[in-house]
This record gives structure tokens, C-alpha cells and sequence, in this order.
């Protein structure tokens, strides 16, 4: 599932909750940019063992017709997917 | 109702068990131990359908209290002293979260050195963290204050956590005669808690957030509004509470023949029991004596306080606290309503009953004595100001 990114963000008090308890699943910012590499997945060599959806700390690889894609906006470039594929399908680019 | 003869600790048990809370966690320390010792008994014998939960902490009491709160329980802890000190972290994150737990703080002195007796140390070094602070000066105040504080805490305008204080074994062990209401008349005071934020799979809720410099700021000024709306909140559980009970309580603060008084000395506590008793005997010797005691140090009564002094020609404040370095809270808070309103009259400090220190009828007559000299002075009772040695 991807987070769902809120298109209003709080700008007064008038938008702030009374508590600290809001609607689960509203996300204000992405995050990709505290990345810098980005995992990219050849899919030939992928084989949809899904070893790295299972480690990926921050939840954003899914899987996508019997292999894996990777959602950009939440990614924070730790690179655990990499070190934990085994076929080697994933590969840490420089971000530009 | 039935009348019962009970400690401090046993009456604030009482009054929690018709509360019906349905989580409760806590860690003994003396001079707490008994009020969770009676409810892990009112559990045990069936009488209190409620999750006791033993933790190894009070930092986990709290924390167990916080997250059975976050999701709709009423929760309840207690503790004292030290144990309030290993909590502190947990206390500001409960009152941010707005989470209504009620806590029982048998007040007792804080170490170095040890000392298990009763002061207001422990409690009032808390004053900053957001809770509401109440002072309950006999058994059966502490029992309709276990009742009151659930209501206050809960009420939509205030989600706000409550700390009752009792004073350590003065009032927690000591016994009086009480009335302990039926639980049909307590249902009737006390309404359900009601949160929006109950565990639902439906509506899931993300608690407990984070907010950033650029809102911080409004989550900051709410809390603060909601502790200040308490000032109106506890007119309305008051009069409900009387009518149903019949029992009469004044609001954030207690005034004692201060109409025409023109020395007032303000308290806390169970000692303003004794200060009444000495204000009726300068009374009768023709002086113009008057007890103002503060019911609730958070939100502070700096309106009842103004009201109460403005045609005094001066006053004390006697605490069971010292703000090492300046001087005692109690005493610096008031000052400051004083000054909010323009009252410009000689206001002095006592610091006594530190570490379970006995204050005797006779100091506290010496109090009004030096009252009348109309000077201001802060000093500790029976050693005198910061020029007394040492």
C-alpha cells in the first residue's frame, strides 16, 4: 500500500487536531529526498523471491507482475535491498 | 451512602473503585502503597471489574496508563516522591497526548537525603509538566476528588491528565470517619469516558505524532487551553457533585472568613486544617485573621487569590516547598497574580514541614503575628532567611 500523502498541509491552527491522534495514513512530505542512491531493479534478474520487500525497513517495495518495483517517493536509499539480494537484480545508483 | 471509618489512601480507593476505571497500573512506593494495595483487593474480591496490571516501573505505569488512555480506557496510577521523579519523562508526553489519566501523588519528600515523610517537593518540581494539580485537605475531599477528577480530566473542553495530592502519611495514613456514596449515585455523577480515538479497524488512528517547528506551536497553545478551561469545568462538576451528594466544594480555591480579613495566610493541604483552627482564635482574641487555601495549583487561581487579598492589608504563603535558589513556588506564583491585578501589598514566604517537619498552632500563630508587621520576608520556619546561618 502507499502512504497517502496529504494535499493540504496545516497552516493554522484551525487545521491542528485537539489531540495527537489523526486519521491514520496521512503522510505531509515525501522523503526521497534524504536519498542519495537509488535502488534500481534490473527485472531480468529478478526472480520474485521477495526477500527484499521483506527487509525493507520503510515498507516501499511492492510487487509488480511476479517481480518487485520500488515506490520512489518514500525510498530513503538505505541500500539493505540491495545487500540482501541474492540473484544481485538490485544495484545502487548516485542520485543526479 | 454509607459512612466508614478510612485513611487518606483508603477513602482515594474508594472513590476510584465507583470511577469504575478499567486499567490500572502502578508501582507501590510509601506512602502510596495502600491506595493500590485496596485496589489490587477490590480486583481480586470481583467488586472492581478493572485490568490490574503490576509493572516493574513507575516510567512503565505511566507509560501502561498512557496507552490504555490513548484508546478509550479510563486509566488510573499512583504514586509518591521518587516514583514521581523516575516518571517524569512520561508526564509531559501524557498531558501533549491530551490522554485523561487520573494519578493519586502521596506527596513525600525528595532525596538527598532520604526521607520517606511528606512535603509538597515532589509534586510542585512537576508543576510545568501539564497536568492538573489539586490539594485535598482531608479523607473525604480526597474521596469526592477521586470521583471529580475523572469528570474534569475527561471533559471534551479539558482532556487533560489529573494529579490529586495527598499529603504523605499526614493525610495518606491517618484516619476519618467518610461517606462513601452508592455506586448508583456515582454512575450518576459520572458519565462514561467518550474519546474519538478508540481502537477501531475501520477508522484507524495514528496517535502519538510528531509535529514540527512549524505546528508545534499549536498543539503547545491547546493544551494550554484546554488545562485553563478547567477553571470553568470544575464549576460545572462541583455543582453537579453537589447535587447529587449534597457535598459543597469551591472551585480552585477555599477561602476561610478572608471577607474582611487583614492578614491572610495562603496554604495547601492537609494543614490548613490546623490554620483554620488558629484563625478562629485570633478571631476571638478580636484579630482579623483569614485562611485562603488553594485547592488547585494548576490551572493556577490567580483570579480567586486577587479577589480573595484585595482589601488585606498583607499576607504569607506557607508551603511544604523551596525553589533551591530563589524561593518558594507557591510564593513566586502568587506574587505574580498580585502583581497581574495591581495589588501592591507586603506578601512574605514560609518554608515548612520539609521532610514530614511537624508545623505547630503555636508557628502558625507566629506567622500572623509577623503578618501584621506588615514586611515582606521569605523564610524557613524555625530557622529563619537566608541570613540565618548555615
Amino acid at each position: 500500500m502507499k502512504p497517502f500523502l496529504r494535499e493540504k498541509v496545516p497552516s493554522g491552527i484551525d487545521d491542528i487536531p485537539n489531540v495527537t491522534a489523526y486519521e491514520a495514513g496521512y503522510l505531509v512530505t515525501k522523503n526521497s529526498g534524504w536519498r542519495n542512491f537509488r535502488p534500481v531493479i534490473d527485472t531480468q534478474k529478478c526472480v520474485g523471491c521477495l526477500s527484499c520487500y521483506l527487509h525493507c525497513p520503510d515498507g516501499v517495495i511492492f510487487r509488480k507482475d511476479g517481480k518487485v518495483a520500488i515506490d520512489y517517493d518514500f525510498c530513503k536509499g538505505c541500500g539493505i535491498c540491495e545487500k540482501i539480494c541474492r540473484p544481485g537484480a538490485i544495484v545502487m545508483e548516485a542520485e543526479k | 451512602m454509607a459512612k466508614k471509618f478510612l485513611s487518606g489512601n483508603e477513602a482515594f480507593a474508594y472513590g476510584i473503585r465507583l470511577a469504575r476505571p478499567q486499567v490500572i497500573s502502578a508501582y507501590p512506593i510509601t506512602p502510596q502503597t495502600i491506595v493500590v494495595e485496596k485496589l489490587s483487593e477490590f480486583v481480586e474480591d470481583g467488586s472492581l471489574k478493572a485490568e490490574f496490571i503490576h509493572v516493574e516501573s513507575e516510567h512503565s505505569a505511566l507509560s501502561c496508563a498512557m496507552g490504555a488512555s490513548s484508546v478509550g480506557a479510563r486509566a488510573f496510577t499512583a504514586t509518591s516522591s521518587q516514583g514521581l521523579l523516575y516518571m517524569a519523562e512520561g508526564l509531559p508526553y501524557a498531558a501533549g497526548g491530551r490522554f485523561p489519566i487520573v494519578m493519586m501523588n502521596a506527596n513525600r519528600s525528595t532525596a538527598l537525603p532520604w526521607n520517606i515523610y511528606g512535603d509538597q517537593r515532589d509534586s510542585i518540581s512537576q508543576l510545568d509538566s501539564g497536568w492538573i494539580q489539586a490539594y485535598a485537605e482531608n479523607a473525604q475531599e480526597a474521596l469526592d476528588l477521586a470521583l471529580m477528577s475523572f469528570y474534569i480530566a475527561e471533559h471534551k473542553k479539558v482532556s487533560t491528565p489529573f494529579m490529586a495530592n495527598l499529603d504523605g502519611f499526614v493525610l495518606t495514613h491517618t484516619y476519618e470517619v467518610a461517606d462513601v456514596p452508592s455506586q448508583q449515585q456515582a454512575d450518576e455523577f459520572l458519565p462514561a469516558f467518550e474519546t474519538e480515538n478508540k481502537m477501531s479497524l475501520d477508522t484507524p488512528k495514528n496517535l502519538g505524532f510528531s509535529a514540527g517547528p512549524d505546528t508545534n506551536t499549536y498543539f503547545k497553545y491547546k493544551e494550554h487551553i484546554g488545562i485553563l478551561n478547567v477553571k470553568e469545568v470544575v464549576r460545572e462538576a462541583e455543582e453537579r457533585f453537589e447535587k447529587v451528594f449534597g457535598r459543597h466544594y469551591t472551585g480552585l480555591t477555599e477561602s476561610y472568613r478572608t471577607e474582611d480579613a487583614d492578614y491572610i495566610l495562603i496554604t495547601l493541604g492537609s494543614i490548613s486544617g490546623l490554620v483554620r483552627e488558629v484563625v478562629d482564635k485570633l478571631r476571638n482574641q478580636g484579630r482579623k485573621a483569614g485562611l485562603l487555601r488553594i485547592r488547585y495549583l494548576r490551572p493556577f487561581p490567580n483570579e480567586e487569590i486577587a479577589d480573595a487579598l484585595k482589601n488585606a492589608k498583607a499576607a504569607a504563603v506557607l508551603e511544604k516547598d523551596i525553589s533551591f535558589g530563589n524561593e518558594g513556588t507557591v510564593y513566586t506564583n502568587v506574587n505574580s497574580a498580585l502583581q497581574k491585578a495591581g495589588i501592591s501589598i507586603p506578601v512574605s514566604d514560609y518554608i515548612g514541614g520539609l521532610g514530614g517537619k511537624n508545623i505547630s498552632a503555636e508557628e502558625i500563630e507566629g506567622i500572623f503575628s509577623s503578618i501584621a508587621k506588615e514586611k515582606t520576608v521569605v523564610e524557613f520556619l524555625g530557622i529563619g532567611g537566608e541570613d540565618s546561618g548555615g
